[in-house]
């Protein structure tokens, strides 16, 4: 199967919770919480776009987009 | 269709805390909708009340948000009227198991074409962490402050024994089995119960030690175990996970053609 590539995470701060449910269990420590406590992507270059994240938030607020 | 056309996105962000495991109940329960193909206007999804209840008003499909604890007896109705419909009913443990559990119990004996899903989070989230007949002995809530004395049930057998022909049990942390689960359980001609543990980091978590959702997830996947798994061997104190019950049994609504059908002859003659 061909490698997927990120194009981008997308983020709805304004769903997102700041639970860190997606931050803990990215197996790349791709993401963190801000100042504001929501989620955004630091390392996005490590990214594997494996959708755990946005498979496990409650909040349907990140999802993978891949090129 | 995307799992996405499957809510109503003008209620988000949903009213449940931050790490809610009740959310991640609704991603999979949509995820296994989609998975399964189901035209959303062939579904009817039923609730109670309580916070899980509330899952109700974020699926576009048929809902109904009922009673506390009376959500299978509604259930029930609309099926018997209905059967072509898939029925999908959603229960905190105790909106199934406290004042529902005479609902709960003859729902599996009658073995009709209905899908419990109880969320089990151990606590009665929606009125404040008072403790359920899930908590369990030694366990902390607003009304049990020197910590609880009672047994809790045990879902999976009282289910089976009661006569439920679909019985499964999984976690929030187990997203993809919960979805395989969920699939299952929704085909399955007859009553089918699936508890799924999910976490209340706000009452539940705060009072027993598993301070962040993380935490009450990590508990989910050390504390349970594949169904038949040596581990298990080795520490009997795992929660088994799996597909406990899966049989083919008469169903309700197919009986009560027949009924029908023998009473019309009947009164021709
Ligand atoms: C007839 C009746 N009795 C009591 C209540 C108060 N009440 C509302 S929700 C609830 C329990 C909620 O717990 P659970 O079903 O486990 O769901 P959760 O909120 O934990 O998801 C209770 C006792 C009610 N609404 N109606
Ligand atoms: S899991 Fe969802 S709600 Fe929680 S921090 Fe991540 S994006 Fe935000
Ligand atoms: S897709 Fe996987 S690797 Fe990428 S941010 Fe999400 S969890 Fe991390
Ligand atoms: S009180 Fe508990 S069950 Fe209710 S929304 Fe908050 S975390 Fe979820």
């Amino acid at each position: 199967m061909a490698k997927k590539v990120l194009k981008e995470h997308i983020i709805n701060k304004d769903w997102c919770k700041g639970c860190g449910i997606c931050v803990f269990f990215c197996p790349k420590n791709v993401l963190e919480l801000d100042k504001e406590g929501k989620v955004f992507a630091s390392r996005p270059k490590d990214c594997i776009c494996c959708k755990q994240c946005e498979l496990m938030c409650p909040d349907f607020a990140i999802e993978i987009e891949v090129q | 269709m995307a799992f996405k056309d499957y809510i109503r996105e003008r209620f988000f962000p949903h009213i449940w805390c931050p790490g809610c495991g009740h959310g991640m109940v609704l991603k999979g329960m949509l995820k296994a909708v989609e998975k399964l193909g189901i035209d959303k206007n062939n579904i009817v999804m039923v609730s109670g009340i309580g916070c899980s209840a509330r899952i109700t008003g974020y699926v576009d499909f048929h809902t109904l948000h009922t009673i506390h604890g009376r959500a299978l007896a509604f259930a029930t109705g609309v099926k018997i009227s209905r059967p072509e419909l898939c029925l999908i009913v959603p229960m905190g443990d105790g909106d199934a198991l406290a004042i529902g559990g005479n609902h709960f119990i003859h729902a599996c004996r009658r073995n009709i074409d209905i899908t419990a899903v109880i969320m089990n989070n151990r606590i009665y989230g929606m009125t404040g962490g008072q403790y359920s007949p899930l908590s369990g002995i030694g366990k902390y809530a607003s009304t049990a402050p020197y910590s609880t004395i009672e047994n809790k049930f045990d879902i999976v057998k009282l289910a089976e024994t009661a006569g439920a022909s679909f019985v499964a049990r999984t976690t929030t942390y187990h997203i993809r089995e919960m979805i395989d689960i969920l699939c299952m359980a929704i085909s399955n001609k007859g009553f089918s119960v699936v508890e799924i543990f999910s976490q209340c980091p706000t009452y539940f978590g705060r009072k027993n030690e598993l301070k962040t959702p993380t935490d009450m997830l990590n508990y989910f996947k050390d504390n349970t175990t594949p169904i038949g798994s040596k581990v298990k061997e080795a520490n009997p104190e795992l929660i088994e996970r799996g597909v406990f019950i899966n049989s083919s049994m008469p169903e309700y609504c197919e009986e009560y053609d027949k009924i029908v059908a023998k009473a019309k002859k009947n009164t021709e003659v």
